[in-house]
């Protein structure tokens, strides 16, 4: 399946090539960077690319190019998601997934990718399982390990592999028993001009952080299961139960995971909960615009909005701008075109404001379309959709784990037209 | 390794094969070996370590500060580029690249582990970054047997890399594989095998051969995966050895765990795609394992399973296939009538499909498929739920594919390489299927921020999703993206409305309006695009749009792009009537343009001239040569062609041949107006979610989807055989037990225990079908009763004698009667005279239908009665059973029938006829006990014959029969009518649910089923008979339960403690559980000596009742208080080897715990019971139509339990 992989910097450099079959030379990158020209921007690389002999699949992350070469017949997802899982390994491992960090990590990027694929097929993708195997590095452990001559690999195989809860290995301990849930909801919403939802939508995920010793079975239900319209689990998640009674029964992992990813049903209007007054002119005569953008809050469910963030693609004929904010500061990065207002706290008393004039390069037309506004915002303590944790219980333990549920809701991708 | 496993792996090392014992503690030495060199070795080096090496240490870690080298081979491999440079200024000055790897073979011919690792994982950062590293191979294979793991593991990374190009070298490290094969340590058998089969060396083809042979047949799992995966590497290698491979995929395809499952198919697919066949007898088990198989095994396994679904289905939408051309006609529609022209054609098709051929009645192991995918659209893996999906698109009927939707539009939440592959594949199939993404309409909304390519694909499904309802929406929608500042995006969303305008007729104006607008856009590009685009719309209707030619007639003079220039020409040239006056001066413009055009406007240029020479050739004659004379002498050879060939088309000559008579026709022809197709159009015939239907070419190694068969292949091919799989089992490990001797026949037993019993529905059923067969179409209830031959014939006599007895006519006759009375009720009193005696009439006629109003009526009739019942001795049966129901519903019904004083005396009548009836029955009871008795021990038999192990049953069958006894007494004081035979659900078809598993019960497994006997303890509780088996070779001890969790309300009650179970034995235990007549699980340990393990046993809908004995009429009186909510109703096909009554009640005796109510009718079966705990009662009735149609009517105060038990009856039946 998978021939070989090349992680790609942004600057163009293959800096690790791994080839699980018989080696592919990296010329055959060359297609790709082709590609990469054509495309300006990264995100916009094709993920599939046919070259005369190979196929290329590749994902743009963390500003790396993961690129796998493939042979034969494969569904693209299937090496699409291994990619993915390859960065969220290392991302696991290291703390971030990033050039400098595979580097300083190479032999151990290296000898995970020998256990995740044998022969192109996967092998072990569990994170725990792998963790059994090679164990991450760690300050402490290097230094034993240089003293000692210890090594970084197991030598028995994973319990994981061969009991059917791959992803929790036996004879974990902790001294401090705790479960914690965060349930974390996006917005997902197209306003109009107007102010008018065009589409909004919210998707939730319940990010788990699981620290309890040996076999614990958890069951995590909800006040409103019925709010949940379309899921997708760990698979740790018993499916059964779950059609049955509405009620998330596991085992967990060991350490984060993301539990499960929602989205809540579309028969349910969604709070938007902040308004939008902007108007933004170009003036057919003489260089300039005007920008005028006011938030308020709208339905915050009595909490306070905060981390409001602006972020504006301007039409790229736009200077600079002169503007003035009534909170927090803005900046406008000239290369990148981009107008990022920074606003903080959401004041109900004392509305953000933000006016004043941008300038076009003369000569110029006036650009034709206005920029959309792309909103960032948090609001603590809340799940917009309003879906509530009734309890969490444990089975199978004899201790009592402490157990804490946060709610937060963000925006995702929220956009104002203009 | 636990002791379980050890012991498995024993019969590897062949050599140890007798000494049982030794070995193991041998094994666990060996198995601890490797750990303690490390451990141990390190003091020495250290100690000893000599300056010399202490170099090669430090000049691993320097610039990296404070010698952390171990930090990983990262920093090792950083430093090696600046290496030279820091080196230079320390010690060795003189160290160049050679000198370096010498460097390093100095450091692996160390005898220091420490030394090695460090050497190693600079090697491997160099392979890492793509230096070659090859020339240290000699230093490097010397330490293939390291002790150090890690050591060890990264050679085997170089070997890997680099065997294929130093082959004889590589030949030193096999003999360390072959040790490695044979070690105990399962991980290290298993990365021997995985390295052995990476080196790319093809003299060792015949070794790799035999280690893969012997792997396939490991006892550890994880060791046959390693040799599934071996398995495509040999092939690639070496295709010759194809036939031996297939082989072991043969045998691994065998294999019963989920962990080789996923690798195997894998294999499947690499290496012999073809033989579909290998895939039959594994079909049922993959489907069901595949749940619990890894994500990447799960889309392996449900690609290659669509691909044989195709082989061996037929096609569940036949009847749209059918009408396929006519469905693509009404495609764009209207969309109101698209519904009921759907349906409509579905009548019709099924009209002729019914004509053609038999309904179409699915395969229950195409439903079986479906079934157990379904599940997996909630996997978090975006691969998997792509495989569903696809699998749905091209496997399931068209009714059932939504359920797709939903999650794919939760996909696009993914990353955007994930969301291009989705879209890519949405808008493939919102061509076939737009309803099913009609309601996620807004999902596809475009965003300023999204990347230029996932807008354009969710352009693209828009446009497929447009139709009259929601295409004002979308054409909003559209006017937003026409002003983005991204070009290519704007110019891709004129394109497609423009394809909305073709599609959807009403709208066309108004689009052919904006994009007439478009034309004064300042970008050239938008204004271009929609010059192509108008052009190609007004083709469809160009008489109603000269203004708009004539506006683009003026545009010429500002459009650049030369696209656009071509598409005006054209439109001029093409619709020159319509604009006589600007046409000609169009072409005078171009002509004096003409070498500064672009070729593609030359050539429409070109064709102005000779449409308008046509039509107008005063005008235009000097204008036309002057041009063809340009032309003639263009630099370009398509140019100077067409000129000559017009030329000699249009301008008469002597020479000129008989087609120039024919120019005008051949110019002004009318042109077809384009269709504007969806690229993705067709797209389908790839099957979805593959590379090949991405790039919509054939990639390397695509296998076809096939065509639907016309005619299903033979089903019975995936039967499994289970005598069959025993022996293979056992022949699989006979090589390695054959020298146990006795060993092997405790493994044998337990093999055949296993899979007798364990094995889940698919053998089952399957089973069942093959002793169907056997016993040539014996009737159901023959296997109960556990007579043979003769008495399969009185069983069915009395069967029908029972239907005419009991029921059957009073069933209809109630229907008749209720209708007629309801009739006379309005109707005179003379008139009803008259109605009697029609009615007599028929009855003579129709014997089977008699009706009720008999018993209220005169003398003449009772004679006639008289008669019939000598005649006819199932009438009289017949009245007697009316006499009864009558008697009960006296007070309810008899108001309503007739006159008062005839119903007092046709009561009398009645009440005579009943005395007589009730001498009767007394022989009866006695006949009923025995027949039971010998029931009981056939059933008992028969359980034994199924299953080896000794019979458990025996108490509670006591209780059993002793209840049912009194049950049956109790139904025959209250009614004189005879039972029927099928009171007493069957005990052969308890089905067995497994609760343990063998292997993660380390050789304990546990199966349980529901005895359907009342738990003497406790009358709430339902009755659980568990079955342990101990497999491993140490006894079990005090096998008991702990820590029930149960929802509120549920008990349970434990089963007495098993204190001992020695190795090989089988023993049983009954225990109960008050389900609170829900279906939630019970969870609880079942606890041995030294384990615990957690299971839960969840009871199907149909064993929280238990059977109640209920007269016809208790019956219907029942069934008319439980109307409304409390009843449902579903219609269905039966399944073709359920038409028949005795099927359909084995069918749903099978799947719920209910005794069959006497009937009356051979079309309707019911059946009573009530909930265990509540008590509430279920009824059920079945009534069968023509054609295998059939009605399926629950009633039942708990309306959860009641809609469960329609879907599990339903199951039942149509399965």
């Amino acid at each position: 399946m998978i021939h070989s992989l090349f992680l790609i910097n942004h600057s163009g450099d293959i800096f690790l090539e791994k080839h699980w079959k018989s080696v592919i030379s990296r010329s055959v990158c060359d297609y790709f960077f082709e590609a990469k020209e054509k495309a300006v921007e990264p995100e916009n690389v094709p993920p599939v690319l046919q070259t005369p002999h190979h196929y290329l699949i590749s994902i743009y992350r963390g500003k790396l190019f993961f690129l796998s070469v493939i042979q034969t017949e494969v569904p693209p997802l299937f090496v699409i998601e291994f990619l993915h899982r390859v960065a969220d390994t290392i991302q696991d491992y290291f703390g971030e997934c990033s050039e400098g960090v595979i580097k300083d990590n190479v032999v151990t990027v290296y000898e995970l990718l020998e256990e995740m694929l044998d022969n192109g097929f996967p092998l072990a993708t569990e994170s725990n399982v792998l963790k059994e195997m090679i164990r991450p590095p760690t300050i402490l452990r290097s230094v034993v390990n240089t003293l000692t001559g210890g090594s970084n690999v197991g030598d028995t195989l994973p319990t994981g592999q061969l009991s059917n809860v791959p992803w929790r290995r036996a004879g974990v301990k902790y001294t401090n028993n705790e479960a914690y849930f965060d349930v974390i909801e996006e917005i997902d919403a197209i306003l109009d001009k107007s102010g008018t939802t065009v589409f909004a939508e919210i998707q939730g995920v319940i990010e788990a952080c699981v620290r309890l010793t040996g076999m614990p079975d958890l069951t995590l239900s909800f006040m409103n299961p019925r709010l949940l319209d379309d899921v997708s689990f760990h698979p740790c998640v018993r499916f059964k139960r779950w059609e049955a009674e509405r009620v998330l029964s596991f085992i967990p992992p060991d350490g984060n995971f993301t539990l499960m990813n929602y989205h809540v049903s579309s028969q349910n209007l969604v709070a938007i909960p902040v308004y939008v007054k902007q108007s933004i002119s170009f003036f057919e005569t003489g260089p300039c615009g005007r920008l005028d953008i006011t938030i308020g809050p709208k339905q915050t469910m009595g909490k306070t909005v905060e981390n409001m963030m602006v972020t504006i693609h301007m039409p790229k004929a736009v200077l600079s701008a002169n503007l003035t904010a009534t909170q927090g500061n803005y900046t406008y990065d000239i290369a990148t075109k981009v107008l990022v207002w920074d606003i903080g706290k959401l004041n109900p008393q004392k509305l953000p404001n933000l006016r004043g004039s941008l300038s076009i390069q003369a000569g110029t037309p006036k650009p034709e379309e206005n920029p959309s506004l792309n909103i960032d915002l948090k609001i603590q303590q809340v799940a917009i959709s309003g879906l509530k944790v009734s309890r969490l219980d444990m089975y199978g333990e004899k201790y009592k784990p402490f157990k804490g549920v946060k709610y937060l809701t963000k925006a995702g991708k929220f956009q104002v037209r203009t | 390794m636990t002791t379980m496993q050890r012991l498995l792996q024993l019969p590897v090392n062949a050599v140890n094969m007798v000494k049982t014992v030794q070995s193991q503690v041998q094994g666990q030495e060996e198995d601890k070996s490797p750990v303690l060199t490390p451990d141990n070795a390190p003091q020495n080096w250290y100690s000893a370590l000599q300056p010399d090496e202490l170099r090669h240490l430090r000049s691993g870690g320097t610039g990296g500060g404070g010698g952390g080298s171990g930090s990983g081979g990262g920093s090792g491999g950083d430093q090696e580029e600046r290496g030279p440079l820091e080196e230079g200024g320390g010690g060795g000055s003189f160290q160049t690249q050679p000198l370096r790897h010498d460097d390093l073979k100095e450091m692996l011919d160390s005898n220091k582990d420490s030394l090695k690792l460090e050497a190693m994982k600079r090697i491997v950062a160099m392979i890492a970054r793509g230096k070659n590293a090859s020339d240290l191979f000699p230093a490097v294979v010397k330490n293939v047997a390291c002790k150090n793991i890690e050591v060890k593991k990264l050679v085997y990374v170089y070997l890997v890399r680099y065997a294929e190009e130093q082959q004889d070298l590589a030949l030193l490290s096999i003999s360390t594989f072959q040790r490695g094969l044979k070690d105990p340590n399962q991980l290290i058998r298993a990365s021997a095998l995985r390295v052995l089969s990476s080196i790319r060396v093809t003299i060792i083809v015949p070794i790799m051969m035999l280690a893969i042979k012997e792997a396939a047949s490991d006892m550890s799992p994880y060791v046959r995966k390693t040799a599934a995966h071996a398995i495509p590497k040999l092939y690639s290698l070496d295709p010759e050895q194809k036939d031996q491979l297939i082989e072991v995929i043969e045998k691994l395809l065998a294999d019963k765990t989920t962990l080789v499952a996923g690798s195997v198919v894998m294999a499947f697919e690499e290496v012999c795609p073809e033989r579909i066949d290998l895939i039959h007898k594994n079909y049922r088990k993959l489907c069901n394992l595949l749940i619990d198989v890894e994500e990447w095994g799960q889309v392996v396994i449900i690609n290659m399973l669509t691909r044989y679904a195709r082989t061996q289905f037929l096609n569940p939408n036949i009847n749209e296939s059918l009408l396929e051309e006519g469905a693509d006609k009404t495609f764009y529609g209207s969309d109101e009538d698209e519904d009921e022209d759907e349906e409509e054609k579905e009548k019709k098709a099924e009209a002729t499909a019914m004509a053609k051929r038999k309904p179409y009645v699915m395969d229950p192991d195409h439903r079986l498929l479906l079934r157990n995918t379904k599940p997996l659209l909630q996997s978090r893996n975006a691969a998997v739920v792509m495989a569903v999906a696809q699998l749905y698109f091209h496997l399931a009927p068209k009714a059932e594919v939504g359920v797709i939707a939903k999650a794919l539009v939760r996909l696009l939440r993914s990353h955007s390489e994930v969301q291009y592959v989705v879209l890519q594949n949405v808008a493939t199939m919102t061509i076939k299927r737009r309803g099913m993404f009609e309601p996620y309409l807004k999902s596809f909304y475009i965003r300023s921020t999204d990347p230029t390519q996932i807008k354009v694909l969710k352009l693209e499904v828009l446009t497929n999703l447009a139709n009259e309802t929601n295409i004002s929406t979308i054409l909003r929608e559209f006017q937003t993206y026409i002003k983005s500042m991204d070009k290519d995006f704007v110019a891709a969303t004129i394109q497609a409305i423009g394809r909305c305008a073709t599609n959807i007729g009403e709208v066309r104006d108004t689009c052919l309006n904006g994009l007439v607008q478009l034309l004064s856009n300042r970008d050239e590009l938008v204004v271009a695009e929609s010059v192509v685009v108008i052009k190609k719309l007004l083709q469809m209707q160009p008489e109603k749009h000269s203004d708009i030619i004539k506006h683009m007639a003026k545009l010429i003079d500002n459009i650049q792009v030369p696209m656009a220039r071509a598409s005006i020409l054209w439109l001029i040239g093409e619709y020159c009537e319509h604009v006589p006056k600007i046409a000609p001066d169009v072409l005078r413009k171009m002509a004096k343009s003409f070498t500064n055009e672009e070729d593609i406007v030359k050539l429409q240029i070109i064709n102005l001239a000779a449409k308008l020479y046509l039509t107008n050739s005063k005008q235009t004659k000097l204008l036309t040569q002057y041009v063809l004379n340009l032309a003639k002498y263009d630099q370009n050879y398509d140019i100077r062609d067409r000129a000559r060939f017009i030329r000699q088309l249009i301008v008469p000559t002597e020479k000129s041949g008989a087609l120039s008579k024919y120019a005008k026709k051949l110019f002004l022809a009318l042109k077809p107006a384009p269709v504007l197709e969806s690229p993705f159009k067709d797209r389908d015939h790839f099957q979805l979610g593959s590379l090949s239907h991405l790039l919509n070419a054939k990639a390397g190694g695509y296998q076809e989807l096939p065509d639907w068969p016309e005619a299903a292949p033979d089903p019975s091919v995936r039967n499994v055989e289970v005598k069959e799989s025993v022996e293979e089992v056992i022949d699989n490990s006979e090589g390695r037990i054959g020298l146990l001797g006795d060993w092997r026949e405790v493994f044998t037993l337990l093999e055949r225990v296993t899979t007798l019993t364990s094995v889940p529905e698919w053998t089952k059923c399957s089973s069942r079908e093959k002793r169907k067969e056997k016993k040539v179409e014996k009737p159901f209830y023959s296997d109960s009763e556990g007579e043979s031959g003769p008495t399969e014939s009185a069983d069915s006599e009395s069967d029908s004698a029972s239907r005419s007895e009991s029921a059957s006519p009073s069933e209809e006759s109630r229907s008749a009667s209720e209708s007629e009375e309801s009739e006379e009720g309005s109707e005179s009193e003379e008139e009803e005279e008259e109605e009697q005696e029609k009615d007599k009439k028929k009855k003579k006629k129709e014997l089977s239908k008699p009706v009720q109003e008999s018993e209220s009526e005169q003398s003449s009739e009772e004679e006639e009665r008289k008669h019939e019942r000598k005649s006819k001795p199932r009438v009289q049966t017949k009245s007697d059973s009316e006499s009864e129901s009558d008697e009960e519903e006296e007070e309810s019904e008899s108001e309503s029938s007739q006159s008062e004083s005839e119903e007092s005396e046709s009561e009398t009548e009645v009440r005579k006829k009943k005395k007589a009836a009730e001498s009767k029955p007394p022989l009866k009871p006695v006949k009923k006990e025995n027949k039971k008795e010998s029931k009981k021990e056939m059933s008992l038999l028969d359980l034994d014959d199924f299953n080896p192990a000794p019979s458990p049953q025996v108490t509670p069958v006591n209780t059993f029969l002793s209840n049912s006894l009194v049950t049956d007494l109790e139904g025959l004081s209250l009614s004189d009518s005879v039972l029927a035979p099928a009171t007493i659900a069957p005990s052969s078809a308890l089905k067995n649910y497994e609760l343990l598993h063998r292997i993660t019960g380390e050789g304990l497994s546990v199966e349980y089923c529901f005895s359907r006997q009342p738990f003497s303890p406790d009358a709430n509780m339902v009755a659980v008979q568990m079955q342990f088996t101990n497999s491993a070779t140490s006894e079990a001890k005090n096998l008991h339960m702990e820590d029930v969790k149960l929802q509120s309300g549920m008990r349970v009650k434990e089963f007495p403690e098993i204190e001992l179970l020695p190795a090989g034995e089988t023993a049983t235990a009954v225990m109960g559980i008050d389900f609170c007549d829900s279906t939630q699980a019970a969870n609880f340990q079942l606890c041995t000596h030294t384990r615990k393990f957690f299971v839960s046993i969840q009871p199907p809908v149909g064993e929280l009742m238990r059977p109640i004995f209920l007269t016809e009429n208790e019956f219907k009186k029942e069934q008319g208080q439980l109307m409304g909510m409390n009843e449902i109703t579903e219609k269905l096909t039966l399944d073709v080897k359920c038409r028949n009554e005795h099927a359909i009640v084995q069918r749903v005796t099978t799947a719920a715990n209910l005794s069959r109510v006497p009937c009356g009718s051979d079309k309707e079966c019911r059946f009573a019971g009530r909930t265990v705990t509540s008590g509430s009662l279920v009824l059920v009735t079945v009534a069968t139509k023509e054609e295998g149609g059939a009605q399926l009517t629950v009633n039942c105060e708990k309306m959860v339990i009641g809609t469960m038990l329609v879907k599990d009856i339903l199951l039942a039946l149509t399965q």
